[in-house]
């Protein structure tokens, strides 16, 4: 499976807005390198959530939004990330939740706006948000005319196809 | 509203879209060459000029859509006057005047200046 960066979409508003969370495992592998022990500067270890990843998180989040909202027909990959803020570090056992609402969308690409919270699951402790990350698409077989793409739809391959089911989400 | 505020909130558009500095968006200064404005950024810029005044901007209405350009219309890297009849009819807002004299298909990215886009917003308000 394609790598995936959340575990379940929570809500789907078709053309509007996506809610989907990613769980932080200290079972994840890359946890053990962001940030490993550090000896010589006696530092013990920090593993937290990269924020590449969090982009990474909101890409697909707002990615499957915009292919839903085109019936999942169009190539949807990230084009520009317009604006990423994140001013927290989720640590495991923390969820991060997604938020993701399309701004602008035509013929050629789309435009989305984000915010990451961070939930504490089984605590009374209040959702906080955490990031902002705005990001722009464009759809491949538009943008890139004269170059030949293969026939089917490789964005949106087995990976999300399983998410969505698993999410519980209606095809489009 | 006035070409001065057209041009700063054009100016608001350009700093947030391209990551550039106040001062750097001049009248003149050229899309790609001065801003570096890459692809995607034309269709980013063209939503928050949507968004900053209220406007719709269909495709191929504000940035060439690629008709001009195609092999029809090009002949030894340049293009054709019939090409730059079309383009000018699509894009009355561009000033052709010094690109014509040599028209090089490489070069049509030097026409989307600042003013350009002052030039657009300010005729689609009148309309």
């Amino acid at each position: 499976m394609r790598w995936m960066w959340i575990d379940r979409v929570l809500s789907l508003e078709p053309g509007k807005r996506l809610v989907a969370v990613k769980n932080v495992s200290l079972a994840e592998e890359h946890l053990h390198d962001h940030f490993p022990k550090d000896d010589a500067r006696a530092l013990a270890a920090c593993p937290v959530m990269p924020a590449s990843l969090m982009i990474e998180g909101m890409a697909q989040s707002a990615g499957v939004l915009v292919g839903h909202a085109t019936k999942f027909q169009e190539k949807v990959v990230l084009a520009k990330v317009s604006r990423a803020e994140i001013e927290a570090d989720p640590t495991p056992g923390r969820t991060i939740r997604y938020t993701a609402e399309i701004e602008r969308m035509d013929a050629t690409g789309a435009s989305t706006k984000g915010v990451i919270d961070l939930l504490e699951p089984f605590t009374d402790a209040p959702a906080r948000t955490i990031g902002r990350v705005d990001l722009m698409f464009a759809f491949l077989d538009r943008n890139l005319a004269g170059l030949d793409f293969p026939e089917h739809n490789f964005v949106f391959g087995e990976g999300f196809q399983t998410l969505l089911r698993t999410s519980g989400v209606a095809e489009p | 509203m006035t070409r001065d505020e057209i041009f700063a909130k054009i100016k608001d558009v350009l700093t947030d879209a391209l990551g550039v500095d106040d001062d750097e968006v001049t009248g003149s200064a050229r899309l790609q060459a001065d801003l570096g404005a890459e692809s995607i950024d034309y269709l980013d810029i063209s939503f928050k000029l949507e968004q900053a005044f209220g406007i719709k901007i269909g495709q191929g209405e504000l940035f060439p859509d690629g008709s001009a350009q195609n092999a029809g219309f090009v002949k030894d890297g340049r293009i054709t006057p019939d090409g730059i009849d079309l383009l000018k009819k699509k894009l009355p807002h561009v000033d052709f005047a010094a690109w014509e004299k040599d028209p090089q298909i490489s070069k049509v990215a030097n026409l989307f200046t600042v003013d350009a886009l002052v030039n657009f917003v300010q005729r689609k308000l009148a309309a």
